[in-house]
Formats: C-alpha cells, sequence, structure tokens
C-alpha cells in the first residue's frame, strides 16, 4: 500500500494530540508550553504540505511559510515576555502569575 | 519500497521525539528533542516535494528559532523540580484526551472520510518541477501584500522583543555625545595665578 494523503494527515493528527497531552501535563511550566505550541504549528503545517501535495495546488505551501513567519514571530515576544517575567518573578511557575500588578 | 520505509521510520522518530518534548525531565533536553523532531518534519516534507519549506524549517526554525529557545532555557535559571508537581497529576488527564483526539481524528480520517478524500496517489510532478521556482512564482504575484504584511510581522516583533527586554541599569557609565559635544574650554581648563616659589 502506497504512503496516501490519510497516513500523513494520521501523523499529522498523532502530533498535535501529543501537542495537546503536553499543554495538560507540562501547565506549569511557561517553556515548554511554548514548545507545545510550536509542535501544534508543526501538525498544522504537515496537513497544509500534505494537502497541497496531494491536491497538487501551491498556495497551500505559501501558507505554510506564512505560518512559519507568524510562528518566528510569536516565539520571539514570548521568549521576550518570559524572560522580563522571570527578571520580575525569579519564576516561571504559571500559578504564581495570576496577579496583574505593575 | 523505499518511499514507504523513509515515511515510516522518519515518522516513527518524529514521533518518538515528540514523547520526548512532552515527557522529559530536562527542558534542554525538550528542546533537543523539538530540534529532533523539526529535522525529521523538514525531511518528511522533502518526501511530499516541499523542498524549500524543508530547507526553511531546518534553516529558520533549527537555525534561529531553536537556538532562541535554547538561550532562554540555559539563561533562565529555572528550578525544574518544582515545576513538576503536578505532573502526575495531570498527566491522565491529558493523556487521555489526547488519545480521544487520536481516535476520532483516525475515525475521520480513515472511516468518515471514505469516498471524499480518495488520494491515495500524489500527482506525478514533471521531470523539470522545481518547487522553489514555483512557490516564487505564486508568492510575488498573487500573494505580495500578505508577503508585504508577514515583513511588517517581522519588525513588529523585532521592535516589540527589543522593547520588551530593554532596560535601564542604573550606574551604567554611557557616553552622553551632546554633553561631550557641547563642553567648553572653560569647563576643563582653569588657570591659576600662582606666586612663583623662591629656589631652594
Amino acid at each position: 500500500m502506497s504512503i496516501g494523503l490519510q497516513h500523513y494527515l494520521t501523523l499529522s493528527a498523532v502530533l498535535f494530540s501529543i501537542s495537546v497531552a503536553g499543554i495538560f501535563i507540562n501547565r506549569r511550566n511557561v517553556i515548554l508550553l511554548l514548545m507545545c505550541i510550536e509542535l501544534m504549528l508543526l501538525a498544522v503545517n504537515f496537513n497544509f504540505v500534505a494537502f497541497s501535495r496531494y491536491l497538487g495546488d501551491t498556495t497551500g505551501q505559501v501558507f505554510v511559510f506564512f505560518i512559519l513567519t507568524v510562528a518566528a514571530a510569536e516565539a520571539a515576544i514570548g521568549l521576550a515576555i518570559l524572560v522580563v517575567l522571570f527578571r520580575n518573578r525569579q519564576s516561571i511557575n504559571v500559578d504564581e502569575l495570576n496577579e496583574m500588578k505593575g | 519500497m523505499l518511499v514507504n520505509l523513509l515515511f515510516y521510520t522518519f515518522s516513527a522518530v518524529l514521533i518518538g521525539a515528540a514523547i520526548g518534548v512532552v515527557f522529559s525531565r530536562n527542558p534542554i533536553h525538550s528542546v533537543m528533542f523539538l530540534v529532533l523532531a523539526f529535522f525529521n518534519s523538514a525531511v518528511l516534507w522533502l518526501l511530499l516535494q516541499a523542498e524549500f519549506l524543508a530547507i526553511v524549517l531546518v534553516l529558520v526554525y533549527v537555525g534561529a528559532v531553536m537556538v532562541l529557545f535554547l538561550f532562554v532555557v540555559m539563561m533562565l535559571d529555572v528550578n525544574v523540580e518544582k515545576l513538576r508537581d503536578g505532573f502526575t497529576r495531570y498527566a491522565p488527564v491529558g493523556l487521555l484526551v489526547a488519545a480521544i483526539m487520536v481516535i476520532e481524528l483516525t475515525q475521520v480520517i480513515w472511516v468518515k472520510s471514505w469516498g471524499i478524500i480518495s488520494l491515495t496517489d500524489a500527482p506525478v510532478l514533471p521531470e523539470e518541477y522545481s518547487n522553489t521556482k514555483e512557490l516564487g512564482a505564486v508568492l510575488y504575484t498573487e500573494h505580495v501584500y500578505a508577503f508585504e504584511l508577514a515583513s511588517v510581522i517581522l519588525l513588529l516583533a523585532i521592535v516589540a522583543a527589543i522593547t520588551l527586554t530593554m532596560r535601564k541599569r542604573p550606574g551604567l557609565k554611557v557616553q552622553d555625545i551632546n554633553k561631550q559635544v557641547a563642553v567648553r574650554r572653560d569647563d576643563r581648563v582653569r588657570l591659576v595665578s600662582m606666586e612663583a616659589e623662591e629656589r631652594q
């Protein structure tokens, strides 16, 4: 049986579910939450690339290009926020971040 | 078949790496597993003939974003043990949700889609097909506004990251160029008339 679109979609679904589980499990650690979000975006990109290949439409790959751009920007800003947070709190525990005092 | 073998091998490594990201004790190991996951996805994208995106994934993601992650993880002195307190408490819920999602999604993909998704063979690409050329031809014509917007988003990210992390440290000796240029002779040099001393 040759590798079809469904194989790639299944792989992407498994990847997405693992990262959802990761968000549940590591819900205290902001760095790991960011990493799980990166993994989720990778799973979504997989779907785009697979559909683009099997439907013969390049627009899907253009979309992946933009998702990569936005994800890079998101990672940069998220990590900057994390650094500022750690400088002020000496902690990145989500449970200790419930007050919004300036 | 070689393609099947490659697909299954790299998918297995990819899923293993993803599990490693989620479950490893050390955040640095998580970052390394994420790098492995990105490399494997790049190979799988090569199998899908998306060469340009595979290279971009390795260059931009592994080369820039993951290095940034690694910098931050190593720079912050995080107490990992404290952050893993609720690990065993939330693990069953998370695994349950993930299992349900996998079952549902595979059912949607394999059972419910019978006849809708029947694409087992990808369209055969011509010999001289160049993915990069194709992508560029679409990107700079149809999607040129989105392309410009992406550059604006990147600029925004640069400005936001720099302004967020910049801090004024007290006691830092900085040159004030205006002050240096505006200085006059009288500010620095003082002529003192003294009585000449007698020779001993």
